[in-house]
Order: C-alpha cells, then structure tokens, then sequence
C-alpha cells in the first residue's frame, strides 16, 4: 500500500473524529478544536489511541497535549508517518 | 441523651440476573422455582470440564444508558448500573432527597474480567495494543463511580471487596450508615459478571465447580455454579419514607459479621454461627423470631455442611426456621450474590411466600436441615440472608415485614 497523503489522513481523522463525537463530518474543518467538539482529556486519549491503530503510530506522550484541532492532529499522524522508516501499511478504517 | 433510634426501610430495587432482568421477572422465576442455569456459551476450542453457568439473558445496556457511561464501563458494572436504574425508578428517589444525603454502596469482588481479559490476550500474543480505557472499565469500584456519576449523587460512594460476601457488607454497611445518621438514603447492592474463559478456568482448576449444576444441601451435590448479574435496593431512613409516602418493601433491622481468622478457603462454622448471632443482637431479635433463612448454600462440600452446622448452632438441631438455597436459580454471582439473595429474602416477606431450595433433593440427611421443598405461603416475621466468603468472611443480614 502507498502512503497516504496529507489530505488522506485530514479526511481519514474527519470521519473518525466524526463518528466518535457522533457528529456530521460535513460540520468538521481542519480548525475545527477538540473543545469545540465537547471532546475532554479522556476522549482526546481514546481519540489517539483510535488514530494510532487506524495509521499505525505512536503519538507520544508529550505531543498529545498540544493537538488542539482536527488539523494539528492531522498533521501531527503525516509527520509521523514520513518519519517511519519502512513504507507504513494504512489499516482498515 | 438518648435519641430515638432510626429505622432503614426498603423502597425500590432493581436487578439483572439468570432468571429476570427485572424485580417483577425475577420474582415470578423466583417463586415458580424456575433456574437460570444453562450450558455455557464459549467458542468450541474453549473446553471446559463443566457445563453450566447462570448467564444473563437479553441485556441490552445501550437501550438503557448514556452513550458516554457505555463507553466507559463494561458489563459488570453495566449490570449495577441498569439495577440502580430500575431500583431510583421505582422509589422516586429523586428529588425527594439532596445528592449529599445519599450513598452508594456496592459490591464487586471480581471486577472487569470482560475488559481486561481481552487486552491481556491481545498483549501476550502481541496481536495488538490495550485499549486506554482498560482502567477506567475494569476497576472493581467502577460500577460505584458511575452510579454516583448516573445520578449525580454526591454523599458516600464505597465498593466492598469482600470475594462472595462483598454486596452482603456492602449491604450491611449502608443500612449501618443510615440508623447512624451518616445519610438518609442509600443505592446498596452490588454486580458481578465473572462468566470469562479466564476466570472460569481459574474456578475449574479449583475443582469446587458442579460438572451439570449445583444442588445445595442435597446428598448429590458436587460444587457450585458460577452466576452473574446484580441488584440494588434503594434504602431509606423510615420516617422519611413514611412522609413522601413511599412504597415500602421491608425493613432491614440486622447486620452481623465475622471472620473465621482460619483457612483461606476451607469454612469453619464458629464464624458464620457468630455473623448469625451478631445480626440477631444487632436487630434485637431471638432466634425464634426468624421464620426464614435464605442460605449462601452454595452446594459445595464444605461449605453447605458448616452452614448446616452453624444454623443448628444458632437456631436449634430441630425447630429451626425452614431454610433454602436459591443459587441453583441465579447461580453463585459473588461480589453480586448477597445482593441477589437480599432481593430473594425480602421479596419472600413482601410476598409471605417461601422460596424453595431447587435442587435439593435428596437432601443431605447428615445435615439435618429444615429445607423447602415445595413452596409455600407462611406468616413472615423476620428472615435472614447468608453471605460466606472465601477467605473466612461472613455477613448475615436480617429483614422483617413492614406494617
């Protein structure tokens, strides 16, 4: 499988934000904030560990705390991503 | 000074269990001698050297809790929540009573096997990472939080560990709470769901577990059969409840406890014969007062024969209350079972009807016990529920009618 590009995780990480805050994808843009969407330090770890599997990576720790919106959650999974050493294998959504 | 001393008084409660995912189900299975116990359902490869479990049937928690709870909890806490539910329902808890005046107070002993078990697997087999919310669903005092949090009551909130005597003392403590003045009102009860191929080869490996079904107290008995489910009652302070004109169950008017101080499995009866003793003193009644006992009975060996031993003890080798063990119905549910088995001993006051000891034939002749056979209408008084645990910890609860 090739790697997805950086519009191809924004809209994966849509529908999956979507799905877990149980809200329309279409009312989601890349500012929107994890705040605005209700979403509280429980749901911002599920939320990640949700994206880890999907993109296989690994959020760390301290990165976890500034993801504030869609985009910077978006872009923090492409940088992790293109760091990988080997071509990463996007899993089943 | 002397201050007059409150009364606790049952007035709501809720349950889900083998035989009835509610109070009027359960007490219809209940009194038609009906049992829970079926063969288990596991994946073929998962073998067992026994068959039978007490498994809910039908529960559907997504119909009726919050999305946000479901994702938190799994199905032992679940179990609480939905009896809680039921239970708050019934007795118009709210907003009868401030959130401050109230308790929680359950008992879970096993927590979340279901949560936990999985993510285990997943790691050692490394086919997978464990989920983040593996603590919050598997802490034993989870069902405690999120009945609190459901609600919004903000008085004590305690989870007993007490193996299968947990929501006897968890029982016991809040109708203690309640005659001191600590709260007026309590949640008491407790939940358990402990069916996981874990867990239950754990028990089997034991081998205290019946090959086809328990039988307690009879002379073919071979071991207990593993339950799952819960019940909570709500308890209130009697005058309170009188004023708002609340339904009232029953009376809880005893609490006694004890330790064996002797094996962590092996039963000795001098402990439970003084819980007997201490919940009668508590509740300033006679042995003669007791006109039903519903026993732990959990058909194992052991410890129906020092159960035997200690009711004779306590209430006389002949002419003791008639007693039975319900357990061959719902299963021996344990952190759940004092719960199941308070909800069983008081619905046989409401409804001056005697829950027969399923199962028991033919008796154990060696333990000369005066067991139900056939149920049957009687003039209630007092009964008393037993809860022994593993361990040596013994709760005996005492309930009469409310006039």
């Amino acid at each position: 499988m090739q790697t997805p590009s950086n519009d191809v995780v924004l809209e994966r990480c849509i529908q999956l934000i979507a799905k877990s805050r149980k809200v329309a994808p279409e009312t989601i843009s890349p500012d929107t904030s994890f705040e605005s969407l209700g979403a509280d330090s429980l749901d911002m770890i599920n939320l990640s560990f949700e994206v880890e599997e999907l993109f296989d990576v690994q959020i760390p720790d301290d990165a976890l705390s500034s993801i504030h919106t869609v985009q910077d959650m978006a872009k923090g999974v492409s940088d992790l991503i293109a760091a990988k050493p080997s071509v990463p294998v996007e899993k089943q959504a | 000074m002397n201050l007059p001393a409150r009364r606790v008084v049952i007035t709501g409660a809720g349950c889900v269990t083998a035989i009835g995912n509610s109070v009027a189900e359960f007490c219809e299975s209940l009194f038609a001698s009906r049992s829970g116990l079926a063969p288990i359902e596991l994946r073929p490869e998962q073998k067992l050297n026994f068959s039978s479990v007490a498994q809910v049937k039908d529960f559907s928690p997504e119909n009726l809790l919050p999305s946000a709870l479901l994702l938190l909890t799994e199905r032992s806490a679940q179990f609480g929540m939905v009896a809680a539910k039921q239970a708050v329902e019934e007795s118009q808890l709210f907003p009868a009573y401030p959130p401050e005046s109230v308790a929680v107070v359950m008992g879970c002993a096993v927590g979340g096997r279901e949560a936990d078990e999985p993510e285990v697997v997943k790691l050692y087999n490394r086919q997978g990472r464990v989920h983040p919310f593996t603590v919050p669903r598997v802490m034993a005092s989870s069902g405690a939080s999120q009945i609190s949090i459901l609600f919004g009551i903000t008085g004590p909130v305690l989870n007993f560990s007490t193996a299968c005597a947990s929501s006897a003392h968890a029982f016991g403590h809040a109708f203690h709470m309640i005659r001191a003045g600590m709260v007026d009102a309590a949640l008491a009860g407790g939940h358990e769901a402990p069916l996981t191929y874990g867990f239950l080869k754990a028990w089997e490996a034991m081998r205290v577990v019946s090959a086809a079904g328990c039988k307690p107290f009879s002379a073919a008995r071979d071991g207990m059969t593993l339950g799952e489910g819960g019940a909570v009652l709500v308890l209130e302070e009697r005058e309170h409840a009188l004023e708002r004109g609340a339904l009232i169950y029953a009376e809880v008017c005893g609490f006694g406890m004890s330790s064996d101080a002797f094996h962590i499995t092996q039963p000795r009866p001098a402990g439970p014969a003084s819980a007997m003793r201490n919940a009668l003193r508590d509740a300033q009644l006679h042995p003669a007062d007791v006109s039903y006992i519903n026993a732990h009975g959990t058909g194992t060996e052991a410890n129906d024969r020092a159960e035997a031993e200690a009711i004779r003890e306590v209430f006389g080798e002949s002419g003791h209350p008639p007693v039975s063990s319900t357990k061959a119905q719902h299963g021996h549910t344990i952190g759940a079972a004092g719960a199941i088995e308070a909800l069983a001993t008081m619905l046989a006051l409401k409804h001056r009807r005697l829950p027969v000891s399923v199962g028991a034939e033919p008796p154990d002749p060696a333990l000369r016990l005066n067991l139900i056979h056939a149920s049957a209408d009687f003039t209630p008084s007092a009964a008393m529920s037993n809860s022994f645990a593993f361990g040596g910890l013994n709760a005996s609860l005492l309930f009469r009618c409310h006039e």
